[in-house]
C-alpha cells in the first residue's frame, strides 16, 4: 500500500470502529466521547483532502459547539436509571440483516466505479493556489447567494421559533 | 517530505514545547509574586532567592503525593479530561508566529485552528466535573459549558475584524499587515475589547472563574482531582492564559515586530507577558461575576457589538478602497 492508501484505511478503519463504539455504549456521556474522537477523526480526513477549512469548521462547530450541547443535555438527565433501560428493541436483527445486505450491494457496486479527472475551474491546484477559505467564500456568496441565503433564513426561524418556546406566557 | 524536514520538525516541536512547558512552571511564581506585592504581602520566600525555585518544589510535592480517586467516579473519563486539556492548549502552540518565519506549522486557518482547541479544551473540563460524581464538581463543570459556548461566539465574531483587515486568517500574515506600526489595535479596537474579555471567560480566569468559583464550589470541576491529575488541570489553565495573549498579541499588537535594538522574540515574549501580568492584576482587582449577569453580558452585550464591529469595519474598507 503507498501512504496515502495507509492514511485513509487508518481514518477508514477508525471511524467505522468508533460509530460502532457510539451506538454500542450504555453510557451516552462515554457515546459522546467516542463522537468526539469520530468527529476529530472526520476532520483529519478533510485534511488529507485538502480541505483545511473544512477541517477546522468541522471541529468548531460539530466538537465545539454541537456536542458540547448534546453532553450539556445529557449530563441533565438520569443516567443510573437510562442504564438499566434496554437499549435496542426486539426488531434488532432484522435491521442488522436489511444493514448488512445493503452494505453488500454498496461493495458490488463500488467496483464499477470509474473516478473522473477533476473538472471545471475549482482543480485541486486553484484552491490550493487561492486558499479555500477564499475559495469557498467566493462561491458561496457569488455563485451561491441565494441558496445560503434561504439557509440563513430558515436557521433564523428556528431561533425565533425556540424563543417563543422558551418565553413565560403573561397572562 | 523526506526523513530531514520529519526530523526537523521534530526538534522545532519539542524544543518549543520544552521552553514553554518551563514558561507555565515559573509565570505560577510570578502570579503569586505579583499579587502578593499588590496587596503588601512578600509571596513565596523560603525557596531559593526571593522564592524562585518554589515552582521546581511544588512540582515535586505534586508529582509524588497520593493520586486519589473518588470510589464512584466514571474512571476512563476520570483520567482523561486532564490530558485533553493539557492537550489541547499545549497543541495550540503549533501556529503561533514566534519570530519572522518560525513557527512549528504555518497554517492557512491558523485562527480558527486555535478557536477550535480551545473549544475542544472545554471538554476537559465538563467531562472532568462530570466524571468526578460529586456535585460541586458537576456544577462547575456545567457552568464552564455554559460559560464557554456563549463566549467562543463573541470571541470568533471579535477576531473577523482582524481577519477582514488582513484578508486572511494565517497568524504570519496577520503579523506582516501589521508592520512599520499599523497595530490594529487601534481600528479594531472594539474588537480587541470584545476579544480580551471573552479571552478571560475561556481561561476560566478572574472575573468569570465560576467553574472553580473557590467561595461557593469548594475548587468546583477540580474538587476531586489531586496530584498530577490537577496539575495537568493547572498546567491547562495556565497554558491557555499564554496561547490567548499570544494570539492577542498577534492579532492585535504586531507580533513581534519592535525596534530593532532587542531581537524580535523577546518583543514578542514581552507583550506577552504584559497581557499575562494584566491577568493578574485583574485577579487581583475585580470580584467574581455573578452568573446570569455574565451569561446576559456574553448575549447581550458583546455579541451585538461584536456584530456591529463586523459591519463597521467592512462598511471602512469599502469607503477607504
Amino acid at each position: 500500500m503507498t501512504t496515502p492508501q495507509l492514511f485513509f484505511a487508518y481514518f477508514a478503519v477508525a471511524m467505522t470502529a468508533l460509530s460502532l463504539l457510539i451506538v454500542t455504549r450504555k453510557n451516552p456521556v462515554h457515546s459522546v466521547l467516542c463522537m468526539l474522537g469520530l468527529f476529530i477523526h472526520i476532520a483529519g480526513l478533510y485534511l488529507f483532502l485538502n480541505a483545511e477549512f473544512l477541517a477546522a469548521i468541522q471541529i468548531i462547530v460539530y466538537a465545539g459547539a454541537i456536542l458540547v450541547l448534546f453532553l450539556f443535555v445529557i449530563m441533565m438527565l438520569n443516567l443510573r436509571k437510562e442504564e438499566t433501560v434496554k437499549k435496542y428493541q426486539a426488531q434488532w436483527p432484522v435491521s442488522a440483516g436489511i444493514g448488512i445486505i445493503l452494505a453488500a450491494f454498496l461493495v458490488l457496486i463500488l467496483g464499477n466505479i470509474t473516478v473522473l479527472p477533476a473538472l471545471g475551474e475549482y482543480s485541486i491546484e486553484a484552491i490550493k493556489s487561492e486558499g479555500s477559505m477564499m475559495t469557498v467564500g467566493k462561491v458561496l456568496y457569488t455563485e451561491f447567494l441565494l441558496p445560503f441565503e434561504i439557509a440563513s433564513i430558515v436557521l433564523l426561524v428556528a431561533i425565533i421559533g425556540a424563543v417563543v418556546l422558551a418565553k413565560k406566557r403573561t397572562e | 517530505m523526506n526523513a530531514n524536514d520529519i526530523v526537523w520538525i521534530l526538534i522545532k516541536t519539542i524544543g518549543v514545547v520544552a521552553v514553554f512547558l518551563i514558561h507555565v512552571m515559573f509565570v505560577q511564581l510570578f502570579e503569586r509574586k505579583a499579587i502578593a506585592h499588590m496587596q503588601s504581602r512578600m509571596g513565596p520566600m523560603r525557596v531559593g532567592w526571593h522564592g524562585v525555585l518554589q515552582p521546581i518544589a511544588d512540582s515535586i510535592k505534586l508529582f509524588f503525593k497520593e493520586d486519589i480517586i473518588p470510589t464512584n467516579s466514571d474512571k476512563p473519563i476520570f483520567f482523561i479530561a486532564p490530558i485533553i486539556g493539557v492537550i489541547a492548549a499545549v497543541s495550540s502552540l503549533a501556529v503561533i508566529p514566534l519570530w519572522e518565519g518560525f513557527s512549528i506549522a504555518n497554517l492557512n486557518v491558523g485562527i480558527l485552528y486555535i478557536l477550535a482547541l480551545s473549544s475542544v479544551g472545554a471538554y476537559a473540563v465538563i467531562l472532568g466535573g462530570w466524571a468526578s460524581n460529586s456535585k460541586y464538581s458537576f456544577l462547575g463543570g456545567l457552568r464552564s459549558s455554559a460559560q464557554v459556548i456563549s463566549y467562543e461566539i463573541a470571541m470568533g465574531l471579535s477576531l473577523v475584524g482582524v481577519m477582514m483587515m488582513s484578508g486572511s486568517t494565517n497568524l504570519s500574515d496577520i503579523v506582516s499587515a501589521q508592520a512599520e506600526g499599523r497595530w490594529f489595535v487601534v481600528p479594531q479596537i472594539m474588537g480587541f475589547a470584545i476579544f480580551f474579555i471573552a479571552a478571560l471567560a475561556e481561561t476560566n480566569r478572574v472575573p468569570f472563574d465560576l467553574p472553580e468559583a473557590e467561595t461557593e464550589l469548594v475548587s468546583g470541576f477540580a474538587t476531586e482531582y489531586s496530584g498530577m491529575r490537577w496539575a495537568l488541570f493547572f498546567m491547562a489553565e495556565y497554558a491557555g492564559m499564554f496561547v490567548m495573549s499570544a494570539l492577542a498579541v498577534v492579532c492585535f499588537f504586531g507580533g513581534w515586530s519592535g525596534p530593532g535594538f532587542l531581537p524580535p522574540v523577546i518583543w514578542f515574549l514581552m507583550k506577552v507577558y504584559a497581557f499575562i501580568f494584566l491577568y493578574f492584576w485583574i485577579r487581583a482587582t475585580l470580584p467574581r461575576y455573578r452568573y446570569d449577569q455574565l451569561m446576559g453580558l456574553g448575549w447581550k452585550i458583546f455579541i451585538p457589538v461584536a456584530l456591529a464591529n463586523i459591519v463597521l469595519t467592512g462598511l471602512i474598507k469599502i469607503l477607504l478602497k
